[in-house]
């Protein structure tokens, strides 16, 4: 079957981007060109008209952007509103206002020309700084300064337009994306921003198709134009051909597919012919998520990625802002359970020593980072644990790889429950805590670290890349990244068997768990429970449904003697074809 | 009279959006001038506009100004605010 990376390789229609918000879209190009207002800098004579409309058209701004303010608190929670709050106060600054009517006095000039001459002024100075998020941030502040302008010239925000389009862009505002998802837009395309810029989150968190960040999509489309968005893998492929088209379709279809079959396993479980029954977790990115896992029917949360909120609010969140958003996913998923995992983040997050790491990788990462910072590693902890009064939420330990940091880390933890206890803040007491398996020595030493915890998760994708010793995000060496390498499967296996001879609970929660051709191999080598993105799980259930548990086992123990990838994968589509299951691949 | 002091951020975070706001809320009750300068840009601190064009990063130090009759009340809040790391970690 050809795939995406067929479709890609030869195609001389496409544009490359950063694939911002998840999803397939076909359709016309709406080329969202934010008519550069000509600026008018005419002289004026009346100066006392001149300010009385500026005062009004501030007036005018400050009311539409409470609105947006408040659409924006509805759709996406206070936290991630509050890049709002700035740009509002923006309107009231005093000092700007000050410096605008006093140029207007001296200079006589439309007062267009001096706000957008004034704010601009600002704007430069931020796109001079070295930092990334000052250009967003400069790009944050051009709608304040446009929607003044143009309540200057009484002219009303242009936001109705033809439903149904591709939305292409240099840039958009948070406010530009807020507005436009009420037109039901079908996806974005920008030529600037990145992965975390304020409008690919809010894509994401609106559930939008975004690719950003492709440098020149405006001057390459045009108004009307047909293109598929790709924003599972980040292209636009702009008149696509036939064959191109029915890919896609065939694509988009059986995403719709997937949708309805969402609905149809809703309630139903994962079991084996036989009988086997797996447990079939979600995994949550983006707080909005949890929207999605409430409708795949998955049995709870097996990865919460906490360090997402940091991307979401661009910095690190307080306790009680952490509070707020841990105790609100978990009376969500209540009765099933959440598994919060600690901050995953490396050093290249925030600064904490003026040393760049040669080798981040390999460097302080994950636990290492919290162990080193007890003060954001102890907020957190008693963030969770003071979101736990349902007793539905477990903690997980990102790149644990020696016994000692288990015991410095429940040590800490039950430093937090006794500070806790003293100001009789209720908590779970009995909150399980557990590990990821993603480093090679966890892995050599499963049975010991699984004794000193409640549970294990097994990370693949850091987990094959650590086994392998490859950087699977360069090209020259992504072939040795092998998901069925003998070492893998070996690996997986004496990882399922130490947390089994330790009587407890281990899943697996990388990507390899989303990949439907290693659905049977995992069932065959014990794992009982998964933790994939919830619109895969109806496809799970169902390739569940389709073999034996004892013949997945046979499966596995003949992958398990063979030496090679290759080898591997052979016997393992020769299963899916003696049982008749279709292997449509995952896209996503 | 005139009050001077070099601060230094403390937060990881730096000075975001949120801190910046915050400062420009707590400085308004005040009638003295405040200033905020590094590396030569002198901002006005009553300005969220253009304190949102510092970017001060964890260890940045910054030279704080206040120059009125209410100096003294003034400095302390905003020093304070600033030595707290913004109550952030």
């Amino acid at each position: 079957m050809k795939s995406f990376s067929d479709v890609y390789r030869n195609a001389e229609n496409k544009i490359a981007g950063i694939a911002a918000a998840p999803g397939i879209v076909i359709g016309e190009v709406y080329l969202f060109t934010k008519e550069k207002l000509e600026i008018n800098d005419a002289d004026i004579t009346d100066v006392k008209e001149a300010k009385k409309n500026l005062l009004e058209a501030l007036e005018k701004s400050k009311k539409e952007f409470n609105k947006i303010f408040a659409i924006a608190k509805e759709k996406m929670g206070e936290t991630r509103a509050g890049i709002f709050e700035a740009q509002l106060m923006i309107l009231d600054d005093q000092v700007l206002i000050g410096n605008i009517i006093k140029r207007i006095e001296k200079e006589k000039k439309q007062p267009e020309f001096i706000v957008d001459d004034e704010i601009s002024k600002y704007q430069n100075l931020m796109v001079m700084s070295h930092e990334a998020y000052m250009k967003e941030r400069a790009n944050d502040i051009e709608d304040i300064k446009n929607r003044i302008v143009r309540n200057l010239r009484n002219k009303r925000w242009k936001s109705k337009f033809r439903n149904d389009v591709i939305i292409v862009s240099e840039s958009l505002t948070p406010a530009d994306i807020l507005l436009l998802s009420r037109n039901k837009v079908k996806s974005f395309i920008t030529d600037h921003g990145g992965l975390t810029s304020h409008a690919a989150i809010i894509s994401r968190s609106l559930n939008i198709p975004a690719v950003v960040g492709t440098h020149n999509a405006t001057l390459k489309l045009a108004d009307g134009q047909n293109v598929i968005v790709d924003g599972f893998h980040g292209y636009v492929l702009f008149d696509p051909t036939e064959e191109q088209i029915s890919f896609f379709e065939e694509k988009h279809n059986h995403l719709i597919a997937l949708q309805k079959q969402l609905e149809e396993f809703k309630d139903k479980r994962a079991v084996t012919k036989d009988g086997k029954e797996i447990q079939m977790l979600a995994n949550v990115d983006v707080t909005g998520e949890i929207d999605l896992v409430l409708t795949s029917g998955a049995k709870g949360i097996g990865l919460y990625r906490s360090e997402q909120i940091l991307d979401e609010i661009e910095t690190i969140p307080s306790e009680d802002e952490q509070v707020k958003i841990y105790a609100r996913l978990a009376s969500r998923i209540y009765p099933d359970f959440i598994t919060i995992r600690a901050f995953d983040i490396g050093g290249d997050k925030f600064k904490l020593f003026d040393y760049d790491e040669p080798n981040p990788f390999l460097g302080l990462r994950g636990l290492r980072l919290l162990l080193e910072n007890p003060k954001l590693f102890k907020e957190q902890i008693r963030a969770v644990l003071r979101s736990s009064s349902h007793k539905n939420i477990k903690f997980m330990l990102p790149m644990v790889s020696t016994l000692s940091e288990i015991h410095h880390s429940k040590k800490i933890i039950s430093d937090c429950m006794d500070e806790l206890s003293t100001k009789n803040i209720p908590f779970d007491k009995d909150m399980e805590i557990g590990i990821m398996v993603e480093v090679p020595s966890a892995a050599v030493m499963a049975k010991e670290f699984a004794d000193e915890v409640d549970f294990l998760s097994i990370g693949t994708n850091d987990l094959i890349q650590y086994l392998m010793a490859v950087d699977r995000g360069n090209e020259l060496v992504s072939d040795l990244y092998q998901e069925f390498s003998p070492v893998v499967l070996r690996t997986l296996k004496k990882i399922i068997d130490d947390s089994k001879l330790a009587g407890k609970p281990v899943s697996l929660c990388g990507e390899m768990a989303a990949d439907t051709l290693a659905m049977p191999l995992l069932v065959g080598l014990g794992l009982e429970s998964m933790s994939i993105s919830p619109a895969t799980i109806p496809y799970a259930k169902k390739i569940i449904a389709s073999f034996n548990y004892k013949d997945s086992k046979l499966m596995a123990e003949k992958c398990l003697s063979v030496c090679d990838e290759e080898g591997v994968q052979k016997i393992i589509e020769k299963f899916f074809s003696d049982n008749k299951i279709i292997r449509t691949r995952n896209i996503i | 009279m005139m009050i001077e002091k070099i601060v230094k951020i403390r937060n990881k975070a730096g000075l975001h959006t949120r801190p910046a706001a915050t400062i420009v809320k707590l400085i308004a009750k005040y009638e003295c001038d405040f200033f905020i300068s590094r590396d030569g840009m002198n901002i006005n601190g009553k300005s969220i506009i253009g304190v949102m064009t510092l970017a001060a990063e964890e260890g940045a130090e910054l030279t704080l100004t206040f120059d009125g009759s209410d100096e003294e009340e003034a400095a302390k809040e905003i020093i304070d605010f600033f030595e707290k790391g913004f109550g952030e970690e």
